[in-house]
């Protein structure tokens, strides 16, 4: 493998969770079950599972959001725990929820963004309307409350937002989730087009089948807070001796990507009591 | 250097950006403030009091100052947790001290702000004659006590990572209880007695005490009224109080803030849901 983008090593996260007041019982998620993988610079990686597999809680980690329990990461030679704040200055992320002021327009929010990152606000703002004008959004709609807008323009908003500050590494949660077919379409090429023009390095998670595989070049199935097998869209497919991707992941998995986490046989493994 | 001034700014550009937006409530919330005060010095008024209208005056108007100071400051994480955006704060490159002191910039300026506009419009109400008060003295008390109540708001904005709800819940009551507690509209003297040791560990009590020897009230009906307000000097038992304050509790804010940051990214608490 080339330089490495992203080292995940025997990554572990627990949660605990408290239930009733005069007798609290405390109950323990096992999230991220000693999770390793690998991603090279300029590569686009696929994490593909189903909702409560641990695909957000491995980019929380990433994202500096959540301290690991055990284990180890290093995004582009920066240790995670340790260098956060170095780390913070490399990555950008997109997560489902498109997190903004809402009352505040896209301008207002981009250039918020930006200045956090120490952006000059005038370059930030030429550099805003160019991605935005890339990922098709109408140059009119730049100074309108986000409130105002489709999901699908709040999301290329929160796309331009991770894009601002030129990170080498781009952490996608979901990206395109809820998007129309159109929308999709824009923000596929864009990522392609970032990767193959500027060799960012993409982190992806997905349910989307056919994005992960149009995108990525190689992808991990993830389920019940562990890694389960990962290769390229045809390694994956001939290891489970299956015709699509999903049936590969159901194969490998035991678990459908549009079940919450459940085992195929109906055990919810990762909690103790 | 220029890239900390540009953090700082970010936090200022949002703040005024966002009190634009949200200017209807901005309005709504400064008229019920000058109606509070007008309703509370007109006690004084009826009563023929001139010392008692300007020790109600002085009370609300400092009150209106620190409380919007304190509350601003210790809200300002619940209003990133109620638009989803703390995740984003939380994960640029900005350290905490930049974070807070950006965020506590604009309330200081909001809130004086603020408190021109209910002085200006209680001029309505009013003939509110301060020729004899020593209103510069006063600004530097003001000035004093502003940086103890940044660092108790500093404290209480860590309630919302715990919880949004209960978080604003708590650092209401905590509000309520330094209103009670500081003699804003009485001297502390009349507080049961059980009460009373709590007024001296808030600063709004010695921040009060020297605004109203500045004004040339004094603290209570027994003490004769001055012809003029007391100079800067007569007060520097509280100024030193209420620097230390400010001393103890800006670092002792930032340290419960980083000690709380920390346990959040251990246990998942920093999610809008968390």
């Amino acid at each position: 493998m080339s330089n490495t983008g992203i080292q995940v090593s025997h990554l572990q996260k627990f949660f605990r969770k408290r239930k009733g007041f005069l007798r609290s019982r405390s109950t323990e998620v096992h999230a991220l079950k000693d999770i390793s993988f690998e991603v090279a610079e300029g590569e686009t990686y696929g994490l593909l599972g189903p909702n409560g597999s641990g695909k957000s809680t491995l980019i929380r980690v990433l994202a500096t959001l959540l301290v690991p329990d055990a284990g180890e990461v290093r995004l582009l030679g920066h240790r995670i725990p340790g260098e956060e704040q170095a780390v913070r200055r490399k990555i950008g992320r997109v997560s489902v929820d498109a997190a903004f002021y809402k009352k505040l327009s896209a301008r207002e929010n981009l250039l918020y963004s930006a200045l956090l990152y120490g952006m000059d606000a005038k370059s930030a703002e030429r550099r805003a309307m160019e991605i935005l004008e890339e990922l098709g959004l109408e140059q009119e709609k730049f100074t309108d409350p986000l409130e105002e807008m489709s999901r699908g323009m709040q999301q290329k908003v929160a796309i331009t937002r991770a894009l601002l500050i030129n990170p080498p590494l781009l952490l996608l949660d979901e990206p395109t989730t809820g998007l129309d077919p159109k929308s999709k379409r824009d923000v596929q090429t864009f990522l392609e087009r970032l990767r193959s023009e500027h060799g960012t390095t993409i982190l992806l998670t997905s349910h989307d089948m056919a994005e992960t595989e149009r995108l990525c070049a190689r992808i991990g199935f993830i389920a019940q807070g562990s890694l389960i097998a990962e290769g390229t869209a045809d390694e994956l497919k001939r290891q489970s001796n299956a015709a699509s991707l999903d049936d590969a992941f159901i194969a490998l998995a035991g678990v459908a990507l549009d079940e919450n986490g459940k085992s195929a046989n109906g055990n919810g493994a990762s909690e103790k009591k | 250097m220029e890239q900390v001034l540009r953090q700082t700014w970010a936090f200022l550009f949002r703040d005024l950006h966002l009190t634009r937006r949200y200017m209807s409530w901005v309005i709504v919330f400064t008229f019920y403030a000058i109606v509070n005060t007008a309703t509370i010095a007109l006690i004084g008024v009826a009563l023929g009091d001139r010392r008692l209208t300007l020790m109600l005056i002085l009370g609300a108007l400092l009150w209106n100052f620190l409380s919007v100071l304190f509350s601003e400051i210790a809200n300002s994480i619940t209003y990133e947790r109620w638009e989803g955006t703390l995740e984003y704060t939380f994960m640029a490159p900005v350290s905490r001290l930049t974070h807070l002191a950006g965020v506590s910039m604009f309330v200081v300026f909001y809130s004086v702000v603020r408190t021109a506009i209910i002085i200006a419009a209680l001029m309505l109400f009013i003939d509110l004659d301060l020729s004899r008060a020593n209103v510069g003295g006063i600004l530097v008390v003001l000035a004093v006590s502003s940086v103890a109540f940044i660092g108790l708001g500093l404290m209480a904005a860590v309630l919302p990572v715990f919880s949004p709800e209960r978080g604003a819940e708590a650092t209401n009551i905590f509000q309520g209880i330094l209103l009670l507690v500081s003699g804003v509209y009485y001297p502390i003297e009349v507080l049961p007695r059980w009460l009373q040791p709590l007024s001296y560990i808030s600063p709004a009590t010695y921040a009060l005490s020297a605004c109203r020897k500045l004004m040339g009230i004094g603290q209570g009906a027994a003490e004769p009224v001055q012809t003029a307000g007391a100079p800067l000097s007569e007060v520097t038992h509280e100024l030193l109080v209420l620097a230390l304050m400010g001393a103890v509790m800006i670092p002792l804010g930032l340290y419960v803030f980083a000690l709380v940051e920390g346990w959040a990214k251990r246990t998942g608490k920093l999610k809008r849901t968390g």
